[in-house]
């Protein structure tokens, strides 16, 4: 892996709401085709720092660089730079008054300038490899939340992103949906995807990841290989953290035969 | 009950009421939807936070709302008669109602487009949409349902500032309310008016509702 360029880098970023530092001095190569999943308690910055990827945060120091540019530096194209970074977003962002097929297409045809009609015909391959075809005319408000997450994936894919950025995407879903939502960005790291992943489901990440990354009070604590990470966490941060959902999960061990 | 004369006088105020409240409300909008679309974008909160420019348009805003219809209809007649050519009759009661109307529009258009989910916003920006395209196709495409809940609120609120134009000679049914029934105390024919507007009212807000609730996905 770490033979491949390297994609997306964060060099030394600070994140400051002006109440104290969110992200305190991250830096964090990703390479192509790696996945890696960010950990961490509930307010360590994870999500903030996948949100300063794309520029949907500014960062007050540090430098972003994708393909080796530097994008946080003068006046970046942000359209152009977020249609190489995909993002997938907790509460899923379907714009409601669009069917499925229009929410997927809006991307391509009317900031990529494609032609809608191949657009369409793609779609509709992703939305059969997610097994939603026969949703394409729904309108979200018809659809599950697993649905909706899957018809958001696909919006993300259609345009063709370097990397894509998941943030807690099944976080807000019902458990038994979990899945069928964790089933596709799994498939989707198998085909080769390079991707950042923020996530509470850990034996997902577990499974996913070619490397974790604990993160607490916007710092990295720890990063290294899910086995290792799991079961030989280095700190004490890790460790405590990751007895928590042993707890949560009422004694029951974590393991890796699931997924 | 009346004559012809007073028929034929009701047909033409019904007329010109609603000739000066739909020309004054598409005039208004010309003015207001810019204006509403700018202070959304330009709030700290919006997609482009532009500080200066929210707080001048806030404050014109602001400053032309608190100025009350029937003053500000005898404030502009010099503005009326050099754009009209008199300061009297429907097509000069378009010009202070277009005047009233654009910064109450433009604050109804603004709150609708910042009703729009932010997330929604984001999933569009994370695409690569940029500004024109945000505001295009998520801003006021995800608003129109309030959008035109708004555009029947101005009607209404227009019809209702151009009978007040009567009282200045404005046309109109409020114009012939005031003549008749208040000037001339012929209350049968000021009634009748009243019974005008109120329908004139409930259809054009019925249809508002209607088209408003046909473009509406979000509920089953």
């Amino acid at each position: 892996m770490a033979k491949q360029p390297v994609l997306l880098e964060a060099k030394n970023i600070i994140k400051d709401y002006g109440n104290g530092q969110v992200l305190n001095d991250i830096s964090l190569q990703i390479h192509k085709g790696e996945v890696i999943v960010l950990v961490g308690p509930s307010g360590c910055g994870k999500s903030t720092f996948l949100r300063c990827m794309n520029g949907l945060e500014q960062i007050q120091a540090g430098q972003i660089l994708l393909d080796g540019e530097v994008i946080t530096e003068g006046k970046t194209d942000w359209p152009k730079v977020r249609q190489k970074i995909g993002m997938v977003f907790q509460s899923y962002d379907l714009f409601p008054h669009m069917s499925v097929i229009d929410n997927i297409i809006l991307g391509p045809v009317k900031v990529q300038g494609r032609d809608k009609k191949e657009v369409t015909e793609e779609a509709e391959k992703l939305l059969d490899r997610v097994g939603l075809l026969d949703k394409k005319d729904a309108y979200p408000r018809q659809l599950s939340g697993g649905q909706k997450q899957r018809v958001a994936i696909v919006r993300a894919l259609i345009l063709k992103p370097e990397i894509l950025l998941f943030d807690e995407v099944t976080a807000a879903l019902d458990p038994e949906m979990v899945r069928e939502v964790l089933d596709v960005i799994l498939e989707l790291a198998s085909s080769g995807y390079t991707m950042l992943i923020v996530t509470h489901e850990m034996q997902f990440a577990r499974a996913v990841a070619d490397r974790i990354v604990f993160i607490d009070g916007g710092k990295i604590v720890e990063s290294d290989t899910p086995e290792a990470f799991f079961t030989q966490p280095k700190t004490d941060r890790a460790r405590r953290f990751l007895n928590t959902f042993i707890y949560a999960k009422d004694g029951e061990k974590l393991t890796s035969d699931s997924y | 009950m009346f004559d012809e004369t007073t028929v034929n006088m009701l047909i033409e105020g019904t007329g010109a009421t609603l000739y000066m409240t739909l020309v004054s409300t598409l005039f208004g909008y010309i003015v207001g939807l810019p204006l509403g679309i700018i202070l959304a974008i330009t709030d700290k909160t919006g997609i482009k936070p532009n500080v200066v420019i929210y707080k001048i348009l806030d404050f014109i805003v602001n400053l032309t709302r608190s100025i009350p219809f029937l003053i500000l209809l005898i404030l502009v007649m010099p503005l009326t008669k050099l754009i009209v050519g008199q300061s009297y009759g429907s097509a000069a009661t378009i010009v202070p109602l277009t005047i009233a109307a654009a910064p109450f529009i433009g604050r109804m258009v603004e709150s609708s487009l910042k009703e729009v989910d932010k997330g929604v916003i984001e999933a569009a920006q994370s695409m690569g949409a940029g500004t024109f395209t945000v505001i295009w196709k998520v801003l006021l495409a995800e608003a129109r349902t309030s959008l035109l809940v708004g555009v029947t609120i101005a009607i209404g609120t227009i019809l209702g500032y151009s009978a007040m134009a009567g009282v200045v000679g404005g046309g109109g049914l409020g114009d012939i309310a005031i003549r008749y029934g208040y000037y001339r105390y012929e209350t049968g024919i000021m009634i009748v008016t009243i019974v005008i507007l109120v329908i004139l009212v409930q259809i054009l807000q019925g249809l508002g509702m209607m088209l408003s609730k046909k473009l509406d996905r979000r509920q089953a």
